[in-house]
């Protein structure tokens, strides 16, 4: 661990990123972006499907080298301390990522293990997130037989059981009924007022509201970043979509509507 | 639950062995469940090979139990009624006698009606009550070389067996070859073993190799590799239950090579068991080579298929020889494991071969499977990246 980055594990940023870049090929997924999340916060990642949300975290969970620029995580170098990192983060991933041919408890029972959690220690932590999840009911049912969103539910608990205090979900509301996006967006903010820092992207634009701070991602690119308050505030707008909308205006020309990259789902960024 | 709170939950340090080897025997028991739940894959995986090694074994069985064999016979004298009357008696001959022209044995051959003519000279008889002993001819399809070579020598054998009626206990002229471990020339034995070696290599391989291209399809991948999981605790998780899984294909294997073609068991078979799970795991390691090259599990199966059925098949020496083939296909046959794999199963099978005789073939085929390993781990730390 460099001394700068213990610097800022110390002053309060779970996460600090600096001209993070990502090519591939040409293409620049992730443009130059810098980032500071705080301990304990719960940090929106909005944008478009093709903004760069998804390769942003990748890069921060040490699954993708950035093409230039730097990240610490947990107040470690992501280059230098892949592991040490991995160990201090849980990663739900915004593809379905459950085995669906196991149970709920085998399920976590993996992780645990992968995680190197077993015995009683295991034990106790499983029934510790099956109450908290409520998916005490449906622990011997296979992955695949739950439905959608007790499915996302698993992956959160699978992601964090291993208690780690930062949390990386992509996605974990889309194509879920609203009243099991409030009730996933609950079990997000409990999870934050225990400590844990949370790093949460959607492309629901009421959800911002749910976040303490926001960044908006168009291109790449970071084009707004602050508390949903404050953002309103400053361009003098009613909601984030109408934040989205002005900036988009003055932007001239992206795309909000017409995603980049094709992916087959209704509503992006659509109230 | 406050994060300071979690390291409670880490009882170990992450870095030590023990560490590691929780982790392989939690992706090793996922695995377990994954082949134990997918009742239709495992019944695959334990018939095909069994299945296939019937269907083998008897398609190269009929091939050369028969073999039709054209007499042109231009001496007609008793002599040459006993020589044919000699191949006859032979099970693996049938006998066509044909009568006088050259051009009709060439057009049958090229029908492949025939697998072999024998042309008796008109001097024949003559010559050998004169000088003791005269030439025959024996024309052998040889484009099966192994039939060739089976038919060669047994002919040589026929044609020894006259000579040596004739002579009383002294043969004139010794054509025997010296067939060796197999005097019957029973082709089961010769084939068995390798296509022993054949159905291993490929049911391993095709094991492992989709089983990482299967996580990379079902999105699991990704969750795994961001959690402290390292590649080769990974590559080890994986290969394990496939391992034994193969392990339990071998006995099978191996035990209807000698139960239905009556292949010998004369070695230890402790040894062969042994050896067979290092050759196993050259397969094992290969497949997750192309496991992580492979982006979906239908390319990943057939790269398994291509990588080994046809090296197998065509430079181990299980159907061609490997001394008559062009050096540099000689020079290639040194990099495919059944090679090694023949000379023990054959060895163990056939001769009773000992531990001693094949350290040079073992030696090789570990450092085959450990380059493997280690090639597999290293591709999935440069190039699993999501
Ligand atoms: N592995 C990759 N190879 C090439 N292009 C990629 C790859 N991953 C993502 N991209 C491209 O990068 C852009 C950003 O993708 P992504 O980060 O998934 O966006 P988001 O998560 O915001 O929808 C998209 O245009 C996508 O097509
Ligand atoms: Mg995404």
């Amino acid at each position: 661990m460099t001394r700068a980055s213990a610097d800022r594990w110390e002053d309060g940023a779970a996460i600090q990123t600096v001209e993070l870049t990502r090519r591939f090929g040409s293409f620049v997924a992730v443009e130059r972006v810098s980032l500071r999340v705080r301990r304990g916060e719960v940090f929106g990642l909005l944008g478009p499907n093709g903004a760069g949300k998804t390769t942003l975290i990748r890069m921060l969970c040490g699954l993708l080298s950035p093409s230039a620029g730097s990240a610490f995580v947990a107040g470690l170098d992501v280059a230098r301390a892949g592991e040490a990192v991995r160990r201090r983060i849980g990663y739900m991933s915004q593809r379905f990522s459950l085995y669906p041919d196991l149970t709920v408890e085998e399920n976590l029972t993996f992780y645990g293990g992968v995680y190197g959690i077993r015995g009683k220690p295991l034990r106790t932590r499983l029934e510790e997130v099956l109450a908290e999840l409520a998916l005490g009911p449906f622990r011997e049912s296979l992955a695949r037989d739950l439905p959608l969103g007790y499915k996302q539910r698993l992956a959160l608990g699978c992601a964090m059981l291993h208690e780690p205090p930062i949390l990386f979900l992509d996605e974990p509301t889309s194509g879920v009924d609203p009243r099991a996006r409030r009730s996933f967006w609950d079990l997000i903010h409990r999870k934050a007022e225990a400590g844990t820092t949370l790093v949460v992207t959607t492309h629901y634009m009421e959800e911002a509201e749910y976040c303490h701070r926001i960044a908006i991602m168009d291109s790449g690119k970071v084009i707004a970043l602050g508390s949903p308050t404050r953002l309103k505030e400053e361009h003098g707008c009613e909601s984030i979509q109408q934040v989205f909308l002005k900036l988009l205006r003055g932007d001239g020309g992206s795309t909000w509507q017409t995603p980049r990259s094709p992916s087959g789902e209704s509503g992006v960024l659509g109230s | 639950m406050s994060p300071r709170a979690s390291n409670s939950l880490f009882l170990h340090r992450p870095g030590t062995l023990q560490a590691s080897l929780r982790r392989i025997r939690a992706l090793a028991q996922k695995e377990l469940y994954h082949i134990l739940r997918d009742f239709r894959t495992l019944a695959i995986v334990i018939l095909m090979p069994i299945v296939q090694l019937v269907m083998f074994g008897y398609a190269l069985n009929l091939e050369i139990q028969r073999v039709d064999l054209g007499v042109l016979d231009y001496a007609r004298t008793p002599l040459s009624r006993q020589l044919i009357s000699w191949f006859e008696g032979s099970r693996l001959f049938r006998v066509f006698s044909m009568d006088g022209s050259a051009e009709e044995a060439d057009r049958l051959f090229r029908l492949r009606r025939l697998q072999a003519v024998l042309v008796i000279p008109p001097r024949f008889g003559e010559e050998v009550e004169r000088r003791g002993f005269s030439t025959v001819q024996l024309l052998v399809d040889a484009s099966d070389p192994n039939a060739g070579t089976l038919i060669r020598d047994y002919s040589r054998r026929v044609v020894a067996g006259l000579a040596s009626e004739k002579t009383g206990s002294q043969p004139l002229l010794d054509f025997r070859p010296t067939i060796l471990f197999n005097p019957d020339l029973k082709s089961a034995y010769f084939f068995v073993p390798g296509i022993i070696a054949l159905v291993l290599v490929m049911i391993s391989a095709l094991l492992t190799s989709i089983t990482v291209a299967r996580e990379r399809e079902m999105g699991t991948l990704e969750a795994l590799l961001a959690t402290p999981v390292r590649p080769h605790e990974i590559v080890v998780g994986k290969v394990l239950p496939y391992a034994a899984l193969a392990l339990v294909d071998a006995v099978f294997v191996l035990a209807v090579g000698v139960l239905l073609y009556r292949v010998p068991l004369r070695g230890d078979p402790l040894l062969l068991l042994l050896l067979t799970a290092i050759y196993l795991a050259t397969g094992l390691n290969l497949g997750l080579i192309l496991s992580t090259v492979a982006r979906t599990q239908q390319v990943a199966m057939i790269m398994a298929m291509v990588t080994t059925l046809l090296p197998t098949l065509l430079l181990s020496g299980l159907i061609f020889p490997i001394a008559s083939m062009p050096g540099w296909l000689q020079a290639l046959s040194y990099l495919v494991p059944a090679r090694y794999y023949l000379l023990i199963v054959r060895g163990i099978l056939l001769k009773g071969s000992a531990w001693a005789h094949l350290v040079q073939p073992s030696l090789v085929l570990l450092g085959m499977s450990l380059l493997l390993l280690a090639v597999s781990a290293r591709r999935f730390r440069t190039t699993l990246e999501v």
